[in-house]
Parts: structure tokens; sequence; C-alpha cells
């Protein structure tokens, strides 16, 4: 198809920012298909046009795996899908997952010129429609195979920081084994971000795209009990440790052991690994809660209040400490949530879970809070109110307030540097103390997203590659 | 997938299942428990290792069809596979190194107790085994743990052994002096009734905790139990804690959870919505 005619920065101002199609709420919140229904492609092309195409593009800087945005949307208003994939794909080893989970709003997005009078251009919205297309198009991209290197590389976790290292790894001709604790690959990708966010269906794509280009996966192998890293460190010639964040953190309030209190770890485990959702036909349950108070305020306790409303709840509520303004949750989802007719309880701390005699929870006991000056963390900082203790009626509490580190497999590398919260120290480029063994994501960074999670993996790939390449000389 | 080498029923309801994991057959310690998936859409559940052959490359696991789950799993015959099997995990039984043991097996808790036994006879301790059930035939592990040291059955009908319960020979064995270690493992009020007896007199006790456990990695936290309370995980912090600082009464409770969904899981098996019985 030849390229129409470029359109002129005036053309393109005049474009407004397109809307990506949703379920209704009120039917989605019923259901566990995905949110958003994605771009047609006419829609897709007319919103790629609104890309200014900067000499200086700041949109690159903002995006952790410095995805070169310009060059793959202008590809994509040509309508040039073969390379515009290519091109994502160069940059980004999950386009379907990013464009989904990202938050773009504060990267790549944020930096659009268009932003500064106006909206910035859909990027997001754009990877999500290349990233699709490349993985309902399989047969029309060569696969970039490198001559072999005979350099063995492990990758410890199959989430996103694995995977994109993985990728890199073997684009590299390394020969890449991931090793995964669970049964499925993708880590946080299947058993934490729920269906309607992610279908499992596009990880498995994903995933199975990285597999033809050489890829091994290996499943149920936990490192630090099946193989400790020493031990892999003998078999391979470099390791990346990805293993995640792990360990949910609790309230340690009173009552927390009452039967209905989870981790969201395990509430959201049960119904997307598990498939709970379809029990008796899966056989894994989960409590399906009449009122579910769901404490934190991030991605994931977005994630499972929406999930509870989804599993039957009458009413699914956010118990968050601060405000709607300091939640650190993607404002999509926070959106979406608002409009599902989940219910906000800002300002407010759990003191107490509440339980009846046979110590099933009735309810959470909270107090009300009010902001104080910025800690560390740069947001105001939450100061409880005296005597305004009250209980919020429930049947299912879900702690969503951060994971940390798992020590499953650092305390079988006694040898590896930890800070003080069990993380894993690394220099600028992911490589720890000891020789040949790097480490990203949440087991460096304590829990964060999938994006810098998959910076980490693409530049401690690079620093890989090097490393092997300066062993071998 | 795990191919199932060999199957024999040891008790009504009870049954050991040989498959093949050769790495974790090579490397598990006495304690370890691995988590075990059919197939697809089935539960992940924690299973000890009762046994193993590192020369076969093969785990013996030991099952009390209770559910769906383990119906379905112990239908599955030789030649036939398990999907997933993750391990070793958790802490290896914490052995001492010389001296003598008193290992308390409870029902298909036995299966538990032979590995501990198998450890600490390799470590030169004299192991005393006291094993109960129902009756005779809900007996299992006797000529396994006679390979290991003296046995003392116990029956709750007399119909073999011992009349009694287990912690009645107990009772005797503490009472005759010189054990310096109980292994307790069994159904929860028997290991609580244990520990009621060993705690009075001062004996080191270690009892290995079943609770509802997804991944057995650290990342749910479902596993919670109370130990000299503190909460801890007992897939990554046990599965064998101190007795006498467990807190029988929550891992009870919290074991009723999904008493619920068992039954529903069951109707539905007899329903003919569910595939036991279809291989």
């Amino acid at each position: 198809m030849p390229a129409p005619a470029k359109l002129s920065t005036k053309q393109r101002l005049q474009i407004n920012r397109q809307k990506m199609t949703e379920q209704d709420p009120l039917v989605r919140n019923a259901n566990f298909g995905e949110v958003n229904l994605g771009l047609p492609e006419k829609v897709a092309l007319l919103e790629a046009e609104r890309c200014l195409l900067c000499k200086d593009p700041k949109c690159i800087t903002g995006c952790p795996v410095g995805v070169n945005i310009p060059r793959f949307v202008e590809l994509l208003s040509q309508g040039n899908l073969p390379e515009a994939a290519q091109c994502l794909l160069n940059d980004n080893a999950l386009p379907a997952v990013t464009g989904r989970v990202c938050p773009q709003e504060t990267q790549c997005e944020i930096e659009c010129i268009r932003g500064n009078k106006g909206l910035p251009v859909a990027i997001g919205y754009l990877e999500r429609y290349v990233g699709d297309w490349a993985r309902t198009h399989s047969d029309q991209q060569s696969l970039q195979v490198a001559s072999p290197s005979g350099k063995k590389v492990a990758v410890v976790g199959s989430g996103p920081g694995g995977l994109t290292a993985a990728g890199e790894l073997a684009k590299c001709g390394h020969d890449v084994t991931v090793f995964e604790a669970l049964h499925k690959p993708g880590g946080v990708l299947v058993y934490g971000i729920p269906e309607f966010r992610l279908p499992k269906k596009i990880v498995q794509e994903e995933v199975g795209r990285l597999e033809r280009s050489g890829v091994k996966i290996v499943c149920n192998t936990v490192i630090g009990r099946t193989y400790t890293v020493p031990e892999l460190r003998e078999q391979f010639d470099a390791v990346f440790i990805a293993n995640g964040a792990g360990l949910p953190v609790f309230m340690n309030v009173p009552g927390e052991n009452y039967k209905g209190v989870y981790s969201a770890n395990e509430y959201l485990t049960r119904v997307n690994l598990m498939a709970a959702y379809q029990f008796p036909r899966s056989d894994t349950p989960v409590l399906q809660g009449q009122r579910i108070a769901t404490v934190g305020g991030g991605n994931v306790a977005m994630d499972s209040a929406r999930t509870a409303k989804r599993m039957g709840a009458e009413s699914s509520m956010i118990i968050y400490r601060r405000t709607r303004k300091e939640m650190p949750a993607r404002s999509e989802e926070i959106h979406h949530a608002e409009e599902e007719g989940l219910q906000f309880e800002f300002l407010v701390a759990p003191v107490e879970v509440v339980g009846n005699e046979k110590k099933w929870v009735t309810g959470l006991k909270c107090v009300r809070m009010q902001l104080g000056e910025p800690d560390a963390s740069g947001r105001a900082r939450p100061i409880i109110i005296p005597g305004s203790e009250f209980v919020v009626p429930c049947d299912v509490v879900v702690v969503a307030i951060g994971t940390r580190a798992n020590p499953l497999l650092t305390a079988t590398c006694p040898d590896l540097k930890l800070n003080k919260w069990g993380n894993i120290i690394v220099d600028d480029n992911c490589m720890t103390n000891l020789p040949g063994v790097f480490a990203g994501g949440d087991i460096v960074r304590g829990a964060a997203t999938v994006i810098l999670a998959m910076g980490d993996g693409k530049r401690a790939a690079k620093a890989m590659n090097e490393y092997l390449l300066s062993v071998q000389a | 997938m795990h191919s199932i080498v060999a199957k024999a029923q040891l008790s009504p309801n009870v049954t050991r299942l040989d498959v093949t994991a050769p790495r974790i057959a090579q490397i598990r310690k006495p304690g370890q428990f691995v988590i075990v998936r059919r197939g697809e859409d089935a539960e992940r559940i924690p299973l000890t290792i009762a046994d193993a052959d590192a020369a076969a490359g093969t785990i013996a696991l030991v099952i009390q069809s209770v559910g769906k789950s383990t119906q379905e799993l112990v239908a599955l015959k030789p030649g036939e596979a398990i999907a997933d099997i993750a391990g070793p995990l958790g802490h290896p039984t914490e052995l001492i190194a010389s001296g003598r043991a008193l290992c308390i097996g409870g029902g298909v808790g036995t299966a538990v107790v032979h590995p501990i036994a198998q450890g600490l006879k390799r470590c030169g301790v004299a192991v005393l085994s006291i094993i109960g059930g129902r009756s005779k035939e809900w007996v299992i592990f006797e000529s396994e743990l006679r390979q290991l040291g003296e046995v003392v059955v116990c029956t709750d009908d007399g119909s073999y052994g011992r009349h009694g319960f287990v912690t009645d020979a107990a009772k005797d064995a503490l009472a005759a002096g010189g054990i310096d270690v109980v292994y307790a493992v069994g159904p929860v009020p028997m290991m609580r009734a244990v520990v009621n007896v060993t705690k009075p007199l001062g004996v080191r006790t270690i009892v290995s905790l079943n609770p509802v456990m997804v991944d057995g990695t650290g990342m749910c936290g479902g596993c919670r139990v109370g130990v000299g309370g503190q909460t801890l995980f007992a897939c990554v912090d046990g599965p064998e804690f101190d007795g006498h600082l467990v807190d029988f009464d929550l891992l009870m409770d919290r074991l009723g959870t999904y008493r619920d969904f068992e039954q529903r899981a069951l109707a539905a098996c007899k329903d003919g919505t569910c595939k036991v019985g279809l291989k």
C-alpha cells in the first residue's frame, strides 16, 4: 500500500484524541471480559496522525524501556503494521502487555508535547494496537535469530522483568532458560493482574513468541529450593534474578487471622491463576463475600476490589488512608473502579478486624485520618483523628498494602548482598556483588510496576551480554 | 509430567503414589513437602514427601482422600501422570545429632513421620515410633518404621496393638524416661494432645502443620499460623514448628475456611459434573 501524503502539523493539531471503546461499566462489573475493547484500525491510524513527529521527542525519555515511539507511531499512521510491529518489538518484548498495564499518563504521555495544549497522543492505545497486531500476525514477522554465542544464561522468574531479559538475551544468541516457581509462566501477569485488565491469552501469546525465539521456560522450579543460585551459577555462564517481591505484608492488627482475611496476593491468585471464579468447574475455591473491604490504594487494591465486585459482592469498598489524589494506582484504574460502582472510603485506616464467635470476619474497625506534613515518600502523612473509631461491616477483607522481599532465594545464596529490607543490591547495570549474577524488578526495587521491571530486564540483558562477551575474550 | 510408577492402598482412605520427580528425589530432606497439581483446573495441594528413591528418581506421596481434589489424585493409575510437582519446599526437619527420639504418627500423619524417622536413624539417633489408627486397617507405615526402630501400634478400638490413643502410649514412653525430643504429626487434636503431655515435662516437641496453601513459596500468606504469639507462614517458615508454641485453635479454625466449598465440590461430583471416575 503506498504511503498516504504526510499531513501538515496544522492538520495534525486539528485531530482530537480518540477514545477507547469500553464495556459498559454496569455490564462489565459482572463479567471477567476485558474492560478496554481496543481501537478499530481507522481510529488507530487517525490517532497516530496526531503525533507531531517531534525532532527531539520527549516521549521516549519517559519510557522506561526507551521505545522509539515516534517511529512506530509514524509507521502505524502509514498503515505499515509489519514494520511498526518490528520497530516496537525491537525495544519492548511485551507490547500487548504494556499497552494495557503501563501508567502511560505518568511516563510517555506526560512528556508528549501535545499535552501542553490539550491532550497527549494516546501512546498506550497505539502500543496496544500494534502489540495486538503483532501477536495475531506472527506469521508475518521474521524472527530475528542471532548466531549462537555458546553461552548459557539462567533467568529466575518469568514475570515481566524475567521475560524481557530472556527475550533480549536470546536476540544476542545466548541459550536462555527461564525458571518459574508456579505452574504457568507470566509471574504477576498471570497470578496478579486480572483477566479483565490483561487477558491471560495475551500473556500466553507473548510468552509463545519468546519461546519461538529460542527461550526455554521451565515451570515448577523454585530457585532457592529446587536449585540454589550457586548451583545455577555452576551450570550457566550468567544468572538474572527477577523473582519478584514475594511475601505479602499484613496490617498487623488484631483479628487479622480470622477466616475471611486475605492478602491481595492470595485473593488474586485464587481468582486469576487458579480460576476460582469458575468454581466448582475449577477446583480452587475463594470466599464470596457480600461486602468486601479492600485495604490499600495501589493498582493491586483496585484489581482486588474490582475482582470482588465481579465475584458478585453487593458492595466492594476501597479503604485508603489518604485521599484520591495520593492514590498510587493508575488513574484509568481508579476511574474504571468508580464507574463500576466501587465505594471509596478515603482518609480511613483499619485498626482491627472484627469477627463473630466462630471467627468469621464481620467488620473492619477503622479510624479517620487527616493529612499532615509530607513524609519520606513526599506524600502527606496521614494522622489519626482521636475518637473517630467506627466499624465498616464486611465479611471479607483483602489486604493490599504491599509486599516485601521473599527470602527463599536469597537465604540459600548467603554471599549475595542485600539491603536492610532483604532486597538485592545492584549497580547501575543491575549487577549484584557476585560476578555474573544480575538482578532486577521488585526483588531489587520493592513493589513497583511491570514496566520498571521490564526496564531492569532490558538494562540487565545489555550488561549481561557485555559481561558474557568480556568473559569470552 | 510426573508418571505414576506404583500405587498402593494403605488404608481405607489413604493411598500411596510413587511418582517420577528425579531432582526432588535427589535433594529432598526429611520434613519437606511438594505442591502437587493434578492437571488443568486442579487445585495446588501440599503433600509431604513420605519417601524417595534417588536412584529410581521417584518420590512417595501419601494421600488421604477427603475431598474432590484428593479423590481425583488417588483415582490416577500407574502409567498416568500428574501435571505439576514443585519442590522440595519448606525447611527440613531439625534433627537431633544423637540420643533418643520419640516419633508419634496419627493416621495419614504417620507417613509424614516416616522421613523424619529415616533422617534420625541416619544421624544415629535411636527411634521409638508410636503410631495409631481407628482400627487395624487404618494403621499405615508400620513395616517401614519397624526397619528404623522400635514401633508401638495403638488402635482406638483395640483391634490391633495397644488399645487406646497414641497419647496414652506416649505418656508411658515419656514416663520411662530417656526421650530427648518428640516429633508428632497427625490430626490437629492429636498433636495438641501430645503437646499437652510433653509441655509439663519440658520435652521438646516438633509438630508438622498442614494449613491451607496455594503457592507454597510464601507468596499468598494463606498458610498463616500462630507460633509463640507471632504470625508465621507454614510454607516458608515451617512446616515444622515448636509444638509448645503453636496456636492449635487458630490452625483448627482456619482449616475450616473452605468446608462449605469442599461439600459443594463433592456434591458437584455426585451430580456427574466433575471428572472423578471418568478416566
